[in-house]
């Protein structure tokens, strides 16, 4: 049997698709939230160096890592949508930015609150920090670009734009703040250092990345539904749909 | 030859024009008509390569607009609302400026001449700024007359000129024509134009 | 190429709009002493960076004119239905714009630097990053200006795209600067700087002449 996958390019059939796909997502990130935290909290052992206050890396860097993967899913769909002029990838990408720049606050915030027992600060000018810091600016401007077009096309393809050139420089900038980081400050605390992580911490990490991958594409696909509706208003099949919803 | 197959324009949430079709022949004109908002400047910027049709296609000699681009620009000259004239420069200065933006180099005896023959002669060295918006529309189609290409379109020429003026661009498209020139503009005025014919588009 | 010619041309009949960016950047230079108290030893250490970001922003305050007026009266149309490439005439448009608001900067930052007391020859090697990295400034910033053309409140949109791409030269830049206060080798920052300016030769035009046709659809 083969999939028409292209039946689903196609915003109507994507919505009705996404509708019934959402709640699979959030159901399954609601478990694996809670068995990640549970993990992480109750049966990860003691670090003997950091105490209790590691914990908070259940959260940090699951946060950290979806904040740089969702900027470069989202460059991706918007370079899509500009190269073949798909609609819905365009929207798609426009779907992940906020959640993208909330996994990146999320991110810098745990690790301020992990700085301050870490490093006995809230802020360090800590290489990783300040990359990503700047995503939260690039996620910033690619939204801001954006709420300021008025026409869609015209927002889709803008932010298209910026993205790609954002995807680019962050390999340039992440490498320059590296370098400025070793040059000012020589031997800061670097957090690579684990040398053994204990696997029971290895396994709470990982159910809280698949939980925030779950959550991400749940959130990310409700978002797209909303999108679709506020641009296609004018069609046929939003006029169909809403009559329905309205009889019901 | 320039044809446009099932064209669609969508602004916003609304459809302006759909199903548009011609086919323009060497030597002919094509009016555009239709009351404000119909979409003729929309079509105009789509007919030059500005912007793509929500649907269908625009072929010059067979061949989509979209992948030619610079080999298409070669060929054609749009003026449209804007005048495309720099108020800090002389109009001489923008003259040649703007032909050899559009692949035309002319020589400085060339540009006096073509503003000579639209009636700004002895104005050459003055700032655009401190002309009238008729003077800076016929700075704007003096270009008409360096730049030879084939294939004009044109948004509302006439506008802001007056009776002269009107009387001597209408001969200048004329002669156009008569040298198997296309013509695509749009004007609310009548047009007085001899060409072997005239298509008339009308927008709804 | 015809468009730097123009480019230059317009600039000199309006030189109200060059002076700006440079007075700009000479006040935000100083200031700091003035917000941070006359204490040499300090004002010396933070010199470079001082004046790479004052440069940063001189630079960002001018982008929004490189392409707004050939917007508001159409010459930029004409420029997008131009047979020659659009990237070349880009290319053209962000080197005028570095002539004029680039290069004032590069032979201001000395004297400036004077002000902080920097040794000669670091204000040799600042006047070097400047000359290295503000033609980057130029072409980068051309693709902010480019998309944040005719919109709402563009000039602060066009800081918030810009600026977080500025970064590397900033930090190179005036790395360079104190590098060589420090006594350890700047060649390094200078080669980058060298090949961030050549990448962005390449990428950047292309950028935004796309974002250009982006804008003017």
């Amino acid at each position: 049997m083969t999939i028409n996958w292209f039946k689903y390019s196609s915003p109507a059939s994507f919505y009705s698709l996404a509708g019934k796909m959402i709640p699979i997502f959030a159901f399954a990130s609601a478990a694996l939230l809670v068995a990640g935290l549970y993990v992480g909290f109750f049966v990860a052992p003691t670090d003997f160096q950091q105490g209790e206050a590691y914990r908070i890396i259940f959260i940090h860097v699951p946060a950290a890592w979806m904040s740089m993967f969702l900027y470069v899913v989202m460059a991706f769909w918007a370079g899509i949508g500009l190269a073949f002029n798909t609609r819905l990838s365009s929207m798609f990408a426009t779907a992940i930015a906020p959640t993208g720049a909330m996994f990146t606050f999320i991110a810098l915030w745990t690790g301020a609150l992990w700085g301050k027992p870490m490093w006995g600060t809230w802020w360090v000018w800590d290489a990783r920090l300040t990359s990503e810091l700047i995503l939260l600016f690039l996620y910033i401007g690619f939204m801001s670009l954006q709420a300021a077009i008025d026409d869609p096309r015209r927002a889709d393809k803008a932010g298209a734009i910026i993205a790609l050139v954002g995807v680019v420089n962050i390999p340039i900038i992440y490498f320059s703040v590296q370098w400025w980081n070793t040059l000012h400050q020589g031997a800061s605390v670097s957090i690579n250092q684990a040398p053994s992580m204990a696997s029971t911490m290895l396994l709470g990490m990982l159910i809280m990345v698949f939980a925030s991958w779950m959550y991400s594409i749940a959130v990310i696909l409700k978002r797209t539904r909303v999108i679709i509706i506020e641009r296609e208003s004018h069609t046929a099949w939003v006029t169909e749909l809403q009559k329905k919803e309205f009889i019901r | 030859m320039l044809q446009g197959i099932n064209l669609a324009c969508v602004r916003g949430d609304r459809e302006l024009f759909k199903d548009v079709n011609f086919s323009l022949e060497t030597g002919s004109l094509m009016q555009v008509r239709g009351p404000n908002g119909s979409g003729k400047t929309s079509l105009l910027r789509m007919l030059c390569g500005l912007s793509s049709p929500a649907a269908g296609e625009i072929r010059w000699h067979g061949e989509a607009i979209r992948p030619l681009n610079e080999d298409y620009f070669a060929a054609m000259t749009y003026i449209g609302h804007l005048s495309g004239t720099k108020d800090d420069l002389t109009v001489i200065e923008n003259l040649r400026i703007s032909s050899a933006l559009s692949g035309f180099e002319i020589s400085s005896d060339q540009a006096s001449e073509a503003l000579e023959y639209i009636g700004l002669g002895g104005r050459e060295h003055l700032l655009v700024k401190v002309l009238s918006q008729g003077q800076r529309r016929r700075v704007a189609l003096a270009r008409l007359l360096t730049c030879k290409t084939p294939l004009w379109i044109l948004d509302e020429p006439l506008v802001a000129l007056d009776v002269t003026a009107v009387k001597l661009i209408q001969g200048v498209l004329e002669q156009h024509l008569q040298q198997n020139g296309m013509i695509v503009m749009t004007t609310h005025q009548e047009i007085d134009i001899a060409a072997a014919s005239i298509v008339q588009l009308h927008l709804a | 190429m015809g468009i730097i010619k123009r480019d230059l041309l317009l600039a000199i009949r309006r030189q109200s709009d060059v002076l700006t960016t440079l007075f700009f950047f000479i006040i935000v230079v100083s200031l700091f002493p003035l917000s941070v108290g006359p204490e040499m030893n300090m004002l010396r250490a933070m010199a470079p960076g001082v004046v790479w970001v004052a440069a940063l922003l001189a630079s960002m305050l001018s982008l929004n004119r490189m392409f707004s007026n050939d917007y508001s009266d159409g010459t930029l149309e004409q420029m997008l239905l131009s047979p020659q490439s659009l990237s070349l005439l880009v290319l053209g448009k962000a080197f005028a714009h570095w002539l004029v608001t680039g290069i004032p900067l590069v032979i201001m930052a000395p004297i400036l630097g004077i002000q902080y007391d920097l040794p000669s020859e670091a204000l040799l090697v600042l006047t070097i990053t400047l000359l290295l990295g503000t033609p980057v400034l130029s072409l980068i910033g051309a693709i902010g200006a480019a998309l944040t053309l005719g919109l709402r409140g563009g000039s602060v949109l066009v800081s918030l795209l810009v600026l977080p791409l500025y970064i590397p030269v900033l930090i190179f830049g005036a790395g360079a600067v104190e590098a060589n206060m420090a006594g350890i080798g700047f060649e390094a920052h200078l080669s980058l700087l060298g090949a961030f300016l050549l990448v962005s030769l390449v990428l950047a035009p292309w950028a935004t002449a796309s974002s250009l046709r982006v804008s003017l659809e």
